[in-house]
């Protein structure tokens, strides 16, 4: 029957089917907003931030990989596999390679020297209230971002669910699932927030899982047979079982690709939202064993949307996919449809809603937190504001923030997810990396530096990309029909991560502030040692 | 020096121990849970013998470790853009270069994780363990 309607329509969901599929989303959605509901009430508002850093590793891995396994990684790299093919596996060979950067130069000693924020540890042995202010900016601004795509992917998977294909109807969907997305972050806390993470996280694993060991069964676990049927049923034939087909066009997009991939690698260890989850465990070893955790975990999981991808292209065939609501983003239901019926789609969405879900509350919660303890108490009040203030602050960020990536998430409707969180990556690596990994192994760093290097990483990275293809003079971009973009690259990342080093540097050396030695010497002890931080 | 970290980084006066704090997750608490009242001496530890050592056996890991995984990444990524046929070469079946290669990544990514954590499990912390027990003992 599925077949018939691909034949007739071109368009694998049954639109009568809409109210079941949305009936057992919901139903599922429900089931874990109440788990996660009653997780949140236990907790003590003292949890609300950090959990009361009493997570253990395993289970902070497991939620870092839960934070990390966004709707990029489960409905983007599926979708980009599926229509482009080998080109989207390198968005998940980027991703997995980042962590290396967190485990080997940055968990530990983050998790030695701060306490809340990003900003804890670029001001260090900075002066506090310049350095505060520019650490929350970027985390502002690469928060901000990232929410954009969450948010546009959100509104894909309900508008394939509600079979919606206006652009009107689309805007509303996103709007109202950024509402409800928000009205559970102003309730949730950090602990709540963890636990969605871990029981989604092992859900997404799970139907990941079940997801390629079924399409492996039916090809005889032989996984080239997989790859000649998804060949067969792509316009681009055999070519999307090697780099290019998205990429490989001209001299250009191979530079672009180089971006991108140069983005994916550095940008993890630059965003704020995966940094703040170091803050959730005792101490620096607990710290390493998360990140160990959620490496071996998320190379599974890449594996299998390997699988996953190249079976969507297989089974649904990338012109299906291309025609349904979301685009290339409805890869993943759309095969869990056509592999599973009605319940398997339900399950699959819901727990990419919650996957989305998840990840709005942690960055909002970033956000939040950057702008209420950086810029609220600490630049404006100068650490003399009260709690109830901070509370209010913190309140009203994550609002304006919500409101905020609703409209963008309508903006930038129906372009793959995976692509606009290399963007964010992009912000990252400009933004934060320089001055990080400067500050925890330069001496000689200093404010000017600091200062200098978050803004020209995050003014570089933005004004590419307002003048990139992204925004205007293509067919797909967010303004198609006015033209000015100059700058061909649609990833800043190759010119915004290097301006972003070298500015820092150069910064260094005209400032004139004086290095604070002895707390220079406090940051080198606590960093390698955590000395001066509870002992675990 | 400004002092206006002094309630993020030390715990404000007004944050007496049993006094609840609701300050959305006690935001303007102490990042530093002090064992003993003196502050440790920090210019001086940073001059101990065993932590001149703990520093240089880390660095001696971690920057030849990123050296190599960015630079066989980058390697990787190189190739794919430039040397698109070569990577579609296909080895058994369908399953070609690039897949494989790209498996090479998970793999020695999995393995350098698993040698770090190794490493600093066996070498570096009983170093931080002892100068822990010596800061701790001169308090």
């Amino acid at each position: 029957m599925t077949e018939y309607l691909l034949a007739e329509t071109n368009q694998v969901l049954p639109s009568d089917h809409a109210i079941t599929n949305t009936t057992i989303f919901a139903v599922f959605v429900l089931i874990t907003l109440v788990v996660v509901y009653r997780v949140g009430s236990m907790a003590s508002s003292s949890d609300y931030f950090v959990a009361g850093s009493t997570f253990t590793g395993l289970q902070n891995g497991i939620a870092l990989s839960g934070d990390f396994l966004s709707a990029a990684s489960f409905l983007g790299i599926a979708g980009a596999i599926a229509v482009h093919g080998y080109d989207g596996f390198l968005y998940s060979v980027g991703f997995l390679v980042a962590w290396l950067v967190n485990l080997l130069l940055i968990a530990e000693r983050m998790r030695n020297t701060g306490r809340f924020t990003l900003g804890d540890v670029l001001s260090f042995r900075m002066q506090q209230r310049p350095v505060r202010a520019a650490a929350a900016v970027s985390t502002l601004a690469i928060t901000l971002v990232y929410m954009i795509a969450q948010m546009a992917g959100a509104g894909g998977l309900v508008a394939l669910l509600l079979d919606i294909h206006s652009g009107l109807g689309q805007a509303l969907v996103i709007a109202a699932v950024g509402v409800v997305m928000m009205i559970y972050v102003l309730i949730g806390g950090m602990k709540g927030t963890t636990w969605v993470q871990i029981i989604k996280a092992v859900l997404l694993f799970v139907s990941a899982a079940v997801i390629t060991v079924f399409l492996l069964g039916k090809y005889g676990y032989n996984f080239s047979d997989l790859l000649v049927d998804a060949a067969e049923n792509n316009p681009n034939g055999h070519s999307i079982l090697g780099p290019g087909v998205e990429y490989g066009k001209d001299n250009t997009t191979k530079l672009d690709f180089i971006s991108l991939s140069l983005a994916l690698v550095l940008g993890v260890g630059g965003l704020p939202h995966v940094l703040m989850r170091f803050y959730t465990v005792p101490n620096a070893r607990e710290a390493r064993r998360s990140v160990a955790w959620a490496t071996w975990t998320m190379a599974l999981f890449y594996i299998c949307t390997l699988v996953i991808g190249y079976g969507a292209g297989a089974l649904v065939g990338s012109d299906a996919i291309l025609q349904a609501p979301g685009g290339e983003n409805s890869a993943a239901p759309l095969l869990a449809y056509e592999i599973g019926g009605s319940v398997l789609l339900g399950i699959i969405a819901a727990v990419a809603f919650a996957t989305i879900l998840a990840v709005v509350a942690g960055l909002t919660l970033t956000a939040s937190t950057s702008f209420a303890h950086d810029i609220f108490a600490n630049v404006l009040r100068r650490g003399e504001a009260d709690s109830e203030s901070v509370v209010k602050v913190a309140r009203t960020t994550a609002l304006v923030i919500g409101a905020v990536s609703i409209l963008g998430g309508i903006l930038v409707n129906g372009q793959n997810i995976a692509f606009l969180v290399g963007l964010a990556f992009a912000f990252a690596a400009s933004a934060n990396l320089s001055t990080l990994l400067f500050s925890l192994f330069w001496k000689r760093f200093n404010t000017t530096g600091t200062l200098w290097g978050i803004y020209s990483g995050l003014a570089s990275c933005l004004l590419l990309t307002i003048f990139s293809p992204v925004v205007s003079g293509s067919p797909d971009s967010i303004f198609p029909s006015v033209d000015f973009a100059f700058f061909p690259l649609k990833n800043p990342g190759i010119v915004s991560i290097p301006v972003s080093f070298i500015f820092a540097v150069i910064g260094t050396f005209i400032g004139k502030d004086p290095s604070n030695e002895q707390r220079r010497a406090e940051m080198e002890v606590r960093a390698l040692t955590g000395i001066g931080t509870r002992r675990g | 020096m400004s002092n206006a970290t002094q309630s993020a980084l030390r715990g404000s006066p007004r944050n007496q121990p049993g006094k609840a704090r609701t300050a959305f997750g006690g935001i303007d608490k102490s990042a530093v849970r002090r064992t003993a009242t003196a502050r440790p001496e920090y210019s001086g530890i940073e001059q101990l013998p065993e932590f001149r050592e703990l520093r240089r056996k880390t660095k001696l890991f971690i920057f030849p470790a990123t050296a190599f995984f960015l630079a066989w990444y980058l390697s990787y990524v190189i190739t794919a853009a430039y040397a698109p046929d070569f990577m579609s070469e296909p080895l058994v079946g369908e399953i070609n270069v690039g897949m494989v290669m790209g498996l090479g990544q998970f793999v020695t990514t999995v393995a350098l994780t698993w040698l770090y954590a190794r490493f600093a499990h066996r070498k570096l912390d009983p170093i931080v363990n002892e100068l822990r027990d010596k800061v701790d003992g001169e308090r």
